[in-house]
């Protein structure tokens, strides 16, 4: 039973109007779906990110949920502590972590690996924007190669970390890619990171207009594009076994990396280059995808 | 080990059972030593059904504080431990824990800071997390360690102060030394210490808080630090109250925020804490017997600072020697500073003689503490008053380099 449009427009969103977000936001997209599947016997543990500021300035709030607002570097830690305080107390509660790719994949990857090595029953959220675009686009360690940003201003020399991948290598029961321009692939692995029990991981490609500097209404076209030129391949990881959850007809690269301004010191080699590498982790995940369980 | 019976153990153990018989929910723990075997401890009370408690074995201290502070965020009460370096790392959480009001209790076994490396005795750990907004015992026996835990999870959680609290203990002298400890019975704790029931805010899903949400300058930041800065000095009654509760229920008293040992008539006043306090007893003792009028007054708070306390003790006295296990380098102890602040407008305020001694875990024995005593009392009747603090039992050749630099300055 997949989810479908009549079951998000039935569930209430804990996203509310009037909120600090940029125009065209994709991280408030996928708050949306997400707060929406998760319901509301959630709460979240958001560490320094956008979010911090899109919940809007003390005393409004943009968010009914109850949230606690935690230092950078330990969410995953805090939603530990969390979790199992109403575990003590017999109480069953979503404790979710919803952080920024600075967040997890660099400053707080620590207390990510920490809470997954223990098993913790808490689903860890990632909407991964490329970079900490919260403090004015500096490159993080999800920042694709080439990108420029404001301490890469020629362009990123780097491959970025492959977080799922680090994740799954940790054998938690459940790890996921997503993008907001497939919201019915990420509501539906929401749904079943939402009954799963131990650590969940979902990644959400989230498109930033501001720092990705592309127009405010492309942002749900962007994330399909990302998806469907294998710049994001859609896949999730349950028990060890690999399946990409969206195949698409492949586009050429060069539709993607030619909307947003960010790769624009790209030359057409540069991006003959790229797309060698995209093609080679899409059939690396094809292949993954034939083994009985890839950890 | 039997409730209510008197038993022979460590300070670390006290510490364990300390958290234990406060009836801890959620224990979120990383080793260091000389720290590990109260969480080693814990460990085995859990998973023997001694306790009822969750232990999260998290993977650094920063992570241990920010496990209980979620936890006790939900509702729990909540503890942990560390030491030195492991203080140090929770720095940034140590403020998260205070700015978030939730009552989070701490065994901090005092060790020095590296480098070099060094786990023996010395508050510059504790001392450097001065400013953070937790409450910070100092204590000086391991039945104090035992009961200052359980005092202070009800000074903690009274809805005046909600703030956490630290309890620190001396490094191998205390953490790892037998000494004997009357255990209290659980339902004697359990009449004393009722169950934590936040009421300022909790995490629950019927009734959703968004908590620590940015807040601009025009906004309530400022009244949110100051409110701190009142729970803080409000602390220092309410811990009078607890303890005089306390030795009222369990017939044991160790002091509120300071503890007076033969200070009444007392000409000059020897100002300490921790364990060098226990064996300053022992050197008034001394000093009384050869006719000198000494007097004690052991500090047991340090967060918040019992600036009234000492006015109303140290006025009018000829003298205060304060002795300091840290150094707030060039600029002389942290008691010492804290104390002639704490008199510097008062007319005829006693002169304060200010050491630094035992930094690394070096000796300093009741024979030392005379010895500083004797050597405060003759600069001060002399007139030598030539720096703010003095090193003690540095090693001869640097000793002359001091003492040439007194003359030199």
């Amino acid at each position: 039973m997949s989810i479908t449009i009549h079951d998000l427009r039935k569930r209430e969103s804990s996203y509310l109007p009037g909120s600090a977000a940029c125009p065209g936001c994709g991280a408030t997209i996928a708050f949306r779906i997400a707060s929406r599947i998760l319901g509301p016997n959630t709460v979240y543990v958001i560490p320094a990110c956008c979010f911090s500021i899109i919940q809007s300035p003390y005393p409004r709030s943009a968010i009914s949920a109850p949230i606690l607002n935690f230092a950078f570097a330990a969410a995953a830690a805090a939603a530990s502590g969390v979790q199992r305080a109403y575990k003590f107390m017999g109480k069953d509660v979503n404790v979710v972590v919803w952080a920024g790719d600075g967040g997890t994949v660099d400053i707080g990857l620590q207390a990510l690996s920490g809470a997954a090595e223990r098993g913790e029953n808490i689903i860890y959220i990632c909407y991964d924007n490329e970079a900490y675009m919260n403090t004015g686009i500096q490159r993080s360690g999800a920042t694709p190669m080439k990108a420029i940003t404001k301490t890469t201003p020629t362009g990123k020399q780097e491959m970025p970390k492959d977080m799922p991948m680090i994740v799954a290598a940790h054998r938690v029961p459940y790890v996921a890619t997503a993008s907001v321009g497939y919201p019915f692939d990420l509501a539906n692995k929401l749904e079943k990171a939402r009954k799963i029990r131990g650590f969940k991981y979902i990644h959400i490609f989230s498109p930033c207009p501001p720092g990705w500097d592309f127009p405010v209404n492309k942002t749900a076209e962007v994330g399909k594009l990302a998806v469907d030129t294998y710049f994001w391949p859609l896949y999730e990881i349950e028990e060890g076994k690999l399946r990409i959850t969206v195949k698409p007809r492949k586009k050429p690269l060069r539709e993607f990396i030619r909307m947003q301004r960010r790769f624009e010191s790209l030359s057409d080699e540069d991006i003959e280059e790229m797309e060698k590498l995209v093609m080679e982790k899409w059939n690396f995940l094809v292949n993954l995808e034939k083994l009985e369980r890839i950890f | 080990m039997v409730e209510g019976e008197w038993d022979i153990i460590t300070g670390n153990h006290a510490a364990a059972l300390a958290a234990k018989l406060a009836r801890v929910s959620v224990v979120a723990a990383y080793p260091i030593t000389p720290q590990t075997t109260v969480v080693e401890y814990l460990a085995s009370f859990i998973e023997s059904g001694y306790m009822n408690a969750e232990y999260i074995r998290v993977e650094s201290e920063h992570s241990a504080m920010a496990a209980v502070i979620g936890a006790a965020a939900a509702g729990a009460r909540t503890f942990t431990a560390t030491s030195s370096q492991g203080l140090l790392y929770m720095a940034e959480v140590l403020h998260w824990a205070a700015g978030s009001r939730v009552p989070v209790g701490m065994a901090v076994i005092n060790r020095a800071l590296g480098p070099p490396w060094n786990i023996h005795v010395d508050h510059q750990d504790a001392m450097s997390q001065r400013d953070t907004g937790w409450l910070q015992i100092y204590v000086s026996s391991n039945q104090e360690v035992l009961d200052t835990i359980i005092m202070m999870y009800k000074v903690a959680e009274h809805p005046d102060v909600m703030l956490p609290f630290m309890v620190c203990l001396d490094a191998f002298v205390l953490s790892h030394t037998f000494m004997p400890v009357k255990i209290p019975r659980q339902e004697e704790v359990d009449e004393f210490l009722p169950p934590y029931r936040p009421r300022h805010w909790l995490l629950d899903p019927s009734e959703p808080i968004s908590f620590g949400n940015l807040v601009l300058p025009d906004e309530e930041y400022q009244e949110m630090r100051w409110s701190i800065d009142l729970s803080m000095r409000r602390a220092l009654e309410i811990m009078e109250d607890v303890a005089e509760e306390f030795s009222e229920r369990f017939g044991r008293y160790h002091g509120g925020a300071v503890m007076k040992y033969r200070l009444s008539d007392a000409d000059y006043v020897l100002l300490t804490s921790a364990t060098l306090a226990s064996e300053a007893e022992v050197a008034i003792d001394i000093m009384r017997d050869e006719g000198m009028r000494v007097g004690l007054l052991k500090l047991r708070s340090f967060r918040p600072f019992p600036h009234r306390d000492l006015r109303e003790s140290l006025q009018g006295r000829k003298g205060v020697i304060v002795i300091d296990r840290s150094i707030s380098f060039s600029s002389g102890g942290p008691m010492g500073n804290e104390v002639r602040s704490s008199l510097y407008d008062i007319s005829g305020a006693p002169p304060v003689v200010n050491y630094i001694a035992g930094l690394g875990g070096r000796d300093i024995t009741y024979n030392d503490l005379i010895m500083m005593t004797k050597d405060a009392i003759g600069r001060i009747s002399t007139g030598r008053l030539k720096r703010p603090y003095y090193w003690y039992k540095l090693k001869p050749e640097y000793q002359r380099v001091e003492l040439a630099e007194e003359v030199i300055s």
